[in-house]
C-alpha cells in the first residue's frame, strides 16, 4: 500500500463517475452473487438467464416487471429527497403498510359503491395512512431530536403486527371461512389494468409527473435547495437560517404519501383484498433503488428496473430452478455492499507514489 | 394474579435480556471506537442461521457456537473493509448489512426451517436442570458486562479504544492505529452479535425461522442510546426489554383481553417512547459518555 495514495477527486468529475461507479457495482454484485449461488449449488448462467433473458420472452413477466418497477421507483423517489438531506426514513414499509391498512378500510366501506370515484378515494385512504405512519417519526426528530432511522424502523414492526390485527380483527371477511383476510373489494374501487390480458396497473400513469415533479422539487425549487444545502453542509444551511425541521417534515410526509399511495394500489391491485402480507420488502428494497439510482430520478427508474427483475427472476426461479424466494434479499444486499465499495473511486483517485 | 409467579417471571424476563445484552455490548464496544453499525440485526440473523446449521449437522453446541461467531467475525470484516477501510458512509453500509444479512440467512437457511436440533447438541448440559444452557448465556452475559466495564474504565486499552472513538485527529497524532482500533472494534461487535443470534436459535427458540431476530437488532441500537453507551446502564435497559419480550405470556397468564397483536407491539413502542425520552433528556448536551466521533470516517492520511 506503500506505493499507492488516495487523491480526493474534483467534485466536477463526481457525477460522471458516479454513474460508472454504479454500473459497475452491478456487475461485481453479479460476479459476487455468482459465487453465492455456486456455493448453494445453483447453476449461475441458469439463474441469471431466469433473472435477465427469460422476462423478455414473456408479455406478463414484462408486465408483472413493470408494476413492481413503479411501486420501488415511486417509493425510492420520495425516499432521495430525504437522503439528500441526511434524513433517513428507513421505514417506508411501514407506511406503506399503513397505507394499504388505511385504504383497505375505505374500500370496505365502499364495499356496494358502483361509482368509479371509489378507487380515488382508497388511494387518497393510502396516502393519508402512509402519511399518518410518516408524521409520528417525523415529529420526534422535528421536535425531540429523536434519531429517525430507529424509530421508523420500529413503526415497521408495529405496522405489520396492526396488518395482522386488522386481518384477523376488524376488516376479517365474515363469509371468508375463517381466513384472515378482508373481503373482496368492490370492482369499482380496484385500481384498472390498462392491458386487457396482462395486469398492467394504471399507476404507471403516475410515474413520468413524479419524475418531472421530482426533478423539478431538487433541482429547482427553494425548499429543495435548502435540502440540498442542509445534506451537504448543515452549518452553511444554519447560517444561512434554513429550518432544520422543514426538511425533515418534508420528506417523511412525502414519502409517507409515495409509500402509501403504492400500498394502497398494491391491494386495491394485484391482490383486490387485504390478506396477511402484502409486500416482499418494497420499503426496504426501495432503499436500494434510490442509492443505486443515484438519487437521480431516471437512475432511479433504472435501478427500480433492475430490482423489479431480480425479485419477479427470485420468484420464477423458484418454480424453475428451485430457488428460494430470498436470493433477491442476497442480491439486493450484495449491489449495496458493491456500491459503497465502488463510490470510494468516486470520492478518490489512486495514484502511484511519484507519479 | 399469582405474586409466587413473580421470581419466575424475573427470571424468564433475565433470560429474554441475555441475547439484547451480549450483542449491545458488542455494538457498545464498537460505537466506543466511532464506528455506527447499524447492521446488527443482520449480524444477529446470520449468527443466528449458521449455529443452527453447524449444530444440526453434527457440530454440537461448541460448533454452533463457533461458527456463528466465524460468521459475525467475516460480515462484520466485510463491514470494516468498507467503512473503516474505504471510508464508505457507515449508516448505508449498515443498512446494507442489515438486508443482506436478512437475506443470506433467509437463503441459506431454507431447508432449516421447522427442523429441531439432535438431543445430542444439548447432552453436555444432561447433569443440570432444564434451564441450564440458558443460564450459561445469561452468566456469559453478566460476566462480559462486568468485563467491557473494567475494560472501557480501568484498562489501558480501553482508553485508547475511547481516545479512538473520541478525537479521531488526536489520537492518531499521539500514534495509535485509529483504523486497526476501529476494525477490532467493529470485528469484536460482530462477534457478540452472532453468539447473541446463536442464543436465539440454539437455545432460547430453539429453532431456526426466516427473520426470527424480529427486530431485536435495532431495539440493541436503541438500548446502547438509552445506555448512554455505559455499560451498567445497559444491563438496566436490557433487563426492561426482556421484560416487554415475556410481556405476551405474563398479561394472557394474568387473564388480560387484549389482542396478542397489541401485545407484540409493546417492545416497538416502548423503544420509541425510551428514545423520546432520552433525547427530550439530552436535548441541550450530549452526554458525557457519547462518542464524538461516532458515525464519522477517519480522512485519509497523505
Amino acid at each position: 500500500m506503500k506505493a499507492l495514495h488516495f487523491i480526493p477527486r474534483p467534485p466536477e468529475q463526481k457525477a460522471g463517475a458516479q454513474k460508472w461507479a454504479a454500473l459497475a457495482a452491478v456487475f461485481l454484485a453479479l460476479g459476487l452473487g455468482a459465487l453465492v449461488l455456486k456455493a448453494a449449488g445453483a447453476s449461475p448462467p441458469a439463474v441469471y438467464k431466469v433473472f435477465f433473458v427469460d422476462p423478455f420472452s414473456s408479455a406478463y413477466t414484462l408486465a408483472e416487471i413493470a408494476n413492481k418497477t413503479v411501486t420501488l421507483s415511486l417509493i425510492a423517489l420520495a425516499l432521495a429527497a430525504g437522503f439528500r438531506a441526511n434524513i433517513w426514513n428507513i421505514g417506508a414499509e411501514g407506511q406503506f403498510t399503513a397505507g394499504a391498512i388505511a385504504a383497505s378500510f375505505v374500500a370496505v366501506w365502499l364495499l356496494e359503491e358502483s361509482g368509479r370515484w371509489a378507487v380515488f378515494a382508497v388511494l387518497a385512504g393510502g396516502v393519508c395512512g402512509g402519511m399518518a405512519w410518516a408524521a409520528a417519526p417525523a415529529f420526534l426528530r422535528a421536535k425531540v431530536g429523536v434519531n429517525e432511522i430507529l424509530t421508523s424502523l420500529m413503526l415497521v414492526y408495529v405496522s405489520l403486527l396492526l396488518l395482522s390485527y386488522v386481518v384477523h380483527g376488524p376488516l376479517k371477511d365474515p363469509e371468508g371461512f375463517n381466513f384472515p383476510q378482508s373481503p373482496l373489494f368492490g370492482e369499482s374501487s380496484l385500481v384498472p389494468s390498462l392491458l386487457e390480458e396482462y395486469p398492467l396497473y394504471a399507476t404507471i400513469l403516475v410515474l413520468p409527473p413524479a419524475l418531472l415533479a421530482s426533478h423539478y422539487f431538487v433541482s429547482r425549487s427553494w425548499a429543495g435547495f435548502q435540502m440540498r444545502v442542509i445534506g451537504l453542509a448543515p452549518r452553511a444551511g444554519d447560517y444561512a437560517g434554513f429550518s432544520r425541521a422543514r426538511p425533515v417534515w418534508i420528506s417523511f410526509l412525502l414519502t409517507g404519501a409515495f409509500a402509501g399511495f403504492v400500498g394502497a394500489a398494491e391491494v386495491a391491485g394485484t391482490a383486490g383484498q387485504l390478506t396477511p402480507v402484502i409486500s416482499p420488502g418494497y420499503g426496504f428494497t426501495a432503499i436500494i433503488v434510490a442509492f443505486l439510482g443515484r438519487l437521480h430520478p431516471l437512475g432511479i427508474v433504472a435501478a427500480g428496473m433492475l430490482m423489479a427483475m431480480i425479485q419477479i427472476g427470485g420468484e420464477n426461479g423458484q418454480i424453475d430452478l428451485a430457488l428460494p424466494v430470498s436470493v433477491s434479499g442476497v442480491f439486493q444486499g450484495l449491489i449495496l455492499f458493491s456500491l459503497l465499495a465502488a463510490d470510494f473511486l468516486v470520492h478518490y483517485q489512486i495514484r502511484r507514489r511519484g507519479d | 394474579m399469582d405474586w409466587v409467579l413473580l421470581p419466575l417471571l424475573f427470571y424468564a424476563a433475565a433470560h429474554s435480556a441475555a441475547p439484547l445484552l451480549i450483542a449491545g455490548l458488542g455494538e457498545l464496544i464498537t460505537e466506543k471506537s466511532g464506528v455506527l453499525n447499524l447492521g446488527v440485526e443482520g449480524m444477529m440473523l446470520i449468527g443466528a442461521v449458521f449455529a443452527f446449521i453447524a449444530a444440526h449437522d453434527g457440530g454440537g453446541f461448541a460448533g454452533g457456537l463457533l461458527a456463528a461467531a466465524a460468521a459475525g467475525f467475516a460480515v462484520a470484516g466485510l463491514f470494516a473493509f468498507l467503512t473503516v477501510g474505504l471510508r464508505a458512509n457507515q449508516v448505508a453500509c449498515g443498512l446494507a448489512l442489515a438486508i443482506f444479512g436478512g437475506g443470506l440467512s433467509a437463503f441459506a437457511g431454507l431447508s432449516y426451517e421447522g427442523k429441531s436440533l439432535p438431543d445430542s447438541v444439548f447432552a453436555f448440559a444432561d447433569f443440570a436442570h432444564k434451564k441450564f444452557v440458558h443460564d450459561l448465556f445469561l452468566l456469559f452475559a453478566l460476566f462480559m458486562l462486568a468485563a467491557t466495564w473494567w475494560f472501557l474504565n480501568r484498562s489501558r486499552a480501553g482508553l485508547i479504544l475511547r481516545a479512538a472513538g473520541e478525537n479521531h485527529d488526536a489520537a492518531r497524532q499521539t500514534g495509535y492505529p485509529v483504523s486497526w482500533i476501529r476494525a477490532a472494534a467493529v470485528l469484536y461487535g460482530g462477534v457478540m452479535c452472532a453468539l447473541a443470534g446463536a442464543y436465539l436459535s440454539l437455545v432460547y427458540t430453539p429453532l431456526w425461522a426466516q427473520g426470527m431476530s424480529a427486530g431485536r437488532g435495532w431495539i440493541v441500537l436503541a438500548l446502547v442510546v438509552f445506555a448512554s453507551w455505559r455499560p451498567g446502564r445497559l444491563l438496566l435497559g436490557a433487563f426492561l426489554f426482556g421484560f416487554m419480550g415475556i410481556l405476551n405470556f405474563t398479561l394472557q397468564n394474568w387473564g388480560a383481553t387484549v389482542a396478542p397483536e397489541f401485545l407484540a407491539m409493546a417492545p416497538y413502542l416502548a423503544t420509541i417512547a425510551v428514545l423520546a425520552a432520552i433525547s427530550w433528556k439530552m436535548r441541550r448536551r450530549r452526554s458525557r459518555d457519547f462518542p464524538s466521533c461516532l458515525g464519522k470516517p477517519l480522512p485519509l492520511s497523505r
